[in-house]
């Protein structure tokens, strides 16, 4: 069960006189190393190594959008043990701009973080954000909600501005439609995302630094997510993101697109499910299969007193708490929990920001420990009992299990108890 | 406090007045000290503004006392009764001495809400009024280890009248004497030391009384009030300091309220003022500001070679914001950019990867450059007040080191050079 495989996902298909190259390049920009994989579910720990570290699999990456981490510094989250976070494509190539982040050294030298960062495409945010964007072949167009320009981010603008960043992990810029709609949008902008995927890849002027991730598009319809599916793994991209999720649509439809997609995607490549940050649903993807998660969810609630705990979330602010001298959680281990109690925190939020700061450290520490947790219980061969375990702590009683998640852990062979 | 721990040794006193030395016996267990002249730590609710205390400690030398004002704490009475170990270790602070002030230096209060009787503070929730025996009950509570005594303080306007001064300096007196009475009474405020408080606006006579009245009192210490910055010109603020200081006893500390301009601060220590609170740092931090004055009087040819710190290429900036104001007015003096600081808003720090001061050893200069800080501040990003209030606050605790090296070594004129600046005698840094 735990027989580790080592693949490097650097090989590259794009003719001969790059076979030279990939034959120099043994020192590879990604390197999946399948530690152990549960002989139940889907689930799988993996050592991914990449340019500035090596990160443990399943994972969960803070979202640092601004170059910055919700008031934590780059200390206090890398002893959190954070080993890849994430910055915003779109909002870092507004501001500061591309020019001035590669002068500093990329985002890494930029913000002065030493270990990895994934940067998405941008595109996500043109469309949600920017009122103003039409999306055709060439690109998204979109108003600067700065000076009112109009800009055109195209497949190659985004990879040359993710150049500029110098990220562990570019993502495509896809053509992205919300998981609510459906008809042929949907199949349009899957077969265009295929498309601006191959512009991608040969916009990518660092392919030995930084790796570009295909991100599987289609909907909830499983004909075009498997059609995607099909047409993308046909390249060589070092990983695969699945996407077009986590949008507002029904859980069912929601895990059933990411369970086929999993059954489809080379093993030995990393699956990023992008968007996902909950605790049910980060343990349940993970018995999916899914190896890298992001979401804004645990840094953004935290700013509104809202602390992640094994048993749902704690709402500092609440006037049940003004004399609870307990800890968040007290079992756990992160600086807040170690020296300041509920009562403490809630009588801050009306003094300094620095309440927020402690929540936000607490928050990133619960899914950090989750996801340590999981793969823990992963290599040492026990991770459906740890799902057991899980899901009686986060709810009170097995009624109150999502019928979602116990389906679809029923589908890798997990029935709740 | 027949039995008073805390206790001021001298070593020096340059021309009469600026004193260096060390307040001794502070905490509980007596085993605390504080350098003098000296600042305290400002907190908000027990908590430097935007720190936690893993970024906090990434700051050393900080003061070994911390301030916390009853208009944060005041509101919280009842949990802080419930729990009743006092308010340190509510606050998961350990190692610290705690000195509880009435009001918050950074902000100004409203007037017109004091009685005969009581006192008012301003918290997240509104007004709070105090009597005497709800002030005391409070201390009882916050079990500080030394706390300001209740004031009338309404008296910085400089159109108050000679009658109200007075009778705010007799309100203060009262206060005092009823707070003492409470307070012998009280267990837990055994060992706790009472700072009484000079009031008097800017009537010299009333001044006078005050400091004499007050001296009389079993005090450990003095609290000179109403002589924050915009209150009055420079000049009479000096003058007053120096008549009520003469008529302090020389072995009690005095902190003075409401000041924190470095240029005021030289000048008050020179009137014989010992304590200052740290808002500064912390007021210029909420502009988006990062200190930047020089103050290293070092001969050390180690440091001699270093750049000085990056600020006379400031000359606009020192144009924008103004020399010091002798007659400043309150509202805009305390939220207005001083000549001691860099506006990183500003365009021109962009593409600018120095550190906020060249030599600095906080953590923010070591870590990140003003373009960084400049994006964190255009993209009203949190980390922006972390960093800054980091390094303001290691920039504000250094000054005061320099300042009392500079009483120590008699250099007290070349540090006021350095702070002031020698306009025109450095040109900028060019990289």
């Amino acid at each position: 069960m735990a027989a580790t495989t080592e693949c490097g996902a650097d090989s590259n298909a794009l003719g001969n006189n790059m076979s030279l190259k990939k034959a120099l390049s043994a020192a590879s920009p990604l390197t999946l190393r399948v530690v152990a994989e549960c002989p139940v579910t889907k689930a799988r720990a993996c050592d991914l190594i990449l340019p500035h570290s090596d990160v443990s699999t399943p994972v969960f990456m803070p979202v640092g959008t601004q170059g910055t981490l919700k008031g934590i510094t780059v200390d206090q989250l890398d002893g959190l043990g954070c080993q890849i976070c994430l910055g915003n494509t779109y909002h870092l190539g507004m501001r500061p701009g591309p020019e001035l982040i590669e002068k500093a050294n990329g985002l890494h030298g930029f913000m002065n973080w030493k270990r990895n960062l994934l940067t998405d495409s941008g595109g996500f945010q043109m469309v949600s954000l920017v009122e103003l964007s039409e999306v055709t072949e060439e690109g998204v167009k979109f108003k600067s909600p700065y000076d009112g320009k109009e800009i055109l981010l195209s497949p190659e603008k985004s990879i040359s501005i993710q150049n500029s960043l110098g990220s562990d992990i570019m993502m495509q810029l896809d053509d992205v439609v919300s998981s609510t709609v459906t008809g042929p949008r949907v199949e349009e902008a899957m077969h265009r995302s295929i498309r601006w995927l191959d512009r991608c890849i040969a916009a990518n002027k660092n392919p030995d630094k930084q790796n570009l991730f295909a991100i599987i598009q289609g909907g909830l319809n499983a004909k075009l997510r498997k059609a995607c599916l099909d047409e993308m793994t046909k390249r060589d991209v070092p990983g695969f993101a699945i996407g077009g999720l986590s949008g507002g649509e029904e859980k069912d439809d929601f895990w059933r697109m990411v369970t086929l997609s999993t059954d489809h995607l080379p093993r030995e490549k990393p699956r990023y499910l992008m968007g996902v940050g909950y605790a049910v649903d980060l343990v349940v993807c993970v018995a999916l299969g899914c190896d890298m998660f992001d979401c804004v969810f645990p840094t953004r609630t935290a700013r509104f007193g809202s602390a992640l705990v094994p048993w749902g979330s704690l709402q500092v602010k609440q006037k049940q708490y003004a004399k609870d001298l307990q800890p968040i959680d007290p079992d756990c281990q992160c600086p807040t929990c170690k020296r300041h109690s509920r009562a403490y925190l809630h009588a801050l939020f009306k003094s300094d920001t620095a309440a927020m700061h402690h929540i936000t450290i607490h928050n990133i520490a619960y899914q950090l420990s989750l996801m340590h947790s999981v793969r823990q219980s992963i290599i040492e061969g026990r991770f459906p009992e740890f799902i057991q375990t899980f899901m009686k702590r986060m709810f009170p009683s097995r009624e109150q299990y999502p019928s979602w998640a116990v389906d679809a852990l029923a589908s890798v062979n997990v029935t709740l108890e | 406090m027949a039995g008073s721990r805390m206790k001021l040794e001298l070593s020096r006193v340059v021309q009469g007045r600026s004193r260096l030395g060390v307040l001794k016996g502070l905490g509980r267990t007596g085993q605390h000290s504080l350098d003098v002249p000296g600042c305290l730590l400002y907190t908000h609710f027990g908590t430097v503004p935007h720190l936690t205390q893993d970024t906090l400690h990434t700051l050393s030398n900080l003061p070994s006392v911390t301030q916390i004002t009853l208009s944060n704490i005041a509101e919280h009475q009842e949990v802080l009764e419930e729990f009743k170990d006092g308010f340190r270790k509510f606050a998961g602070l350990h190692d610290t001495v705690l000195y509880c002030s009435l009001h918050d230096p950074a902000t100004s209060c409203p007037t017109g809400y004091t009685t005969n009787k009581t006192v008012s503070v301003w918290g997240s929730g509104g007004r709070i009024e105090l009597t005497v025996a709800k002030f005391m009950a409070l201390q009882r509570t916050v079990q500080p280890d030394w706390y300001q005594s209740m004031a009338d303080g309404e008296t910085w306007q400089n159109n108050t009248s000679r009658k109200r001064v007075r009778k705010s300096v007799d309100r203060t007196l009262t206060h005092l004497d009823e707070c003492l009475l409470v307070h012998q009474k009280s267990q837990e405020l055994e060992r706790v030391e009472v700072f009484g408080v000079v009031e008097g606006g800017d009537i010299l006579e009333e001044r006078v009384r005050s400091a004499r009245e007050t001296a009389k009192r079993p005090v450990a210490g003095f609290c000179l009030d109403g002589l924050q910055t915009g209150s009055m010109d420079h000049v009479l603020r000096s003058q007053l300091i120096t008549a009520v200081t003469k008529e302090l006893p020389e072995d009690k500390p005095r902190l003075l309220q409401g000041v924190g301009r470095p240029d005021e601060v030289l000048v008050c220590v020179e009137a014989g003022v010992d304590l200052f609170e740290s808002f500064f740092p912390f007021q210029v931090t909420e502009r988006g500001c990062a200190l930047c004055f020089a103050f290293d009087i070092s001969p050390d040819p180690e440091r001699a070679g270093r750049a000085p710190p990056a600020v006379l290429e400031l000359d606009k900036e020192r144009e924008m914001a103004g020399e010091p104001q002798p007659n400043g007015d309150r509202n805009g003096d305390q939220t207005q950019m001083t000549p001691f600081e860099m506006n990183l808003k500003d365009k021109r720090y962009h593409d600018d990867f120095r550190p906020l001061v060249e030599g600095c050893g906080c953590y923010c200069c070591k870590n990140h450059q003003r373009a960084y800080l400049h994006h964190l501040l255009v993209t009203n990003e949190l980390l922006a007040g972390v960093l800054l209030m980091i390094h303001n606050t290691a920039h504000y605790h250094g000054f005061f080191g320099a300042l009392r090296e500079a009483l120590a070594k008699d250099k007290l004129d070349l540090l006021k050079r350095r702070v002031l600046g020698e306009r025109g005698g450095q040109a900028e840094r060019k990289d």
